[in-house]
């Protein structure tokens, strides 16, 4: 099991999904209408570090976190 | 040294803890960036949400690159609401000298505003509202789009 945080402005609770690399979440997440255009938007991270690919196995326990576009100051 | 406070930054405390604790360092500059916000369209104030793990790497790579230069950076930041006039962000850049200060607090204001995963929110008549015009993406984003 993955879990898959959504950060900032998301509005959306964490989900726990069986899935073994970030293609497969990207399929899932494709198919929730309420979150198109956070994807287009939102950057990625895996166990807090931004990847730049969906390449990459994922492994039981990792933590991905999606982060729509920043505005600190 | 990065500071996270709940609410508006008491700004005088801050940058006189700075200054005190780098008073005999040596160095021959101190570059501070206060960040106030101001009364437009309408806001009460404003609103931040902070994803803490993330910022703390991104920070800490610019600590690196500090100290590359022989400087030291400092940040402090706003959790929740900041009303009017009050201040949600203070970076500084301790130097040998002013133009490695100068340059280092510059490029690190337009990193941390292009990067730093900080949510701002308007607060406007009762509500906390996402400024989404005024965000940038991640660089890298929307690889999980089709």
């Amino acid at each position: 099991m993955v879990r898959v945080e959504f950060l900032g402005p998301i509005q959306k609770d964490a989900l726990e999904l069986n899935i073994t690399n970030l293609s497969e979440l990207a399929e899932i997440l494709q198919a929730d209408e309420t979150l198109h255009e956070w994807l287009t938007n939102s950057a990625v991270a895996v166990n807090d570090t931004l990847v730049s690919s969906l390449e990459g196995a994922l492994k039981d326990g990792d933590k991905i976190s999606l982060l729509p576009p920043v505005c600190g100051g | 040294m990065l500071s996270l406070y709940d609410g508006a930054l008491d700004v005088p405390v801050i940058l006189k803890d700075w200054y005190e604790a780098e008073a005999r360092s040596n160095y021959g500059a101190y570059i501070p960036f206060v960040g106030t916000v101001r009364s437009e369209d309408g806001i009460d104030g404003l609103s931040f949400d902070i994803y803490e793990p993330i910022l703390e790497s991104w920070f800490t790579s610019w600590q690196e690159k500090a100290k590359q230069k022989g400087a030291v950076i400092k940040m402090a930041h706003s959790r929740g609401d900041v009303l009017l006039h009050e201040s949600s962000y203070i970076a500084a850049v301790f130097s040998p000298k002013r133009r490695v200060a100068l340059e280092f607090i510059d490029e690190f204001v337009e990193d941390f505003k292009a990067s730093a995963p900080i949510w701002k929110y308007d607060l406007k008549d009762g509500k906390r509202i996402y400024a989404l015009e005024r965000s940038t993406a991640i660089k890298g984003s929307g690889i999980l789009a089709k």
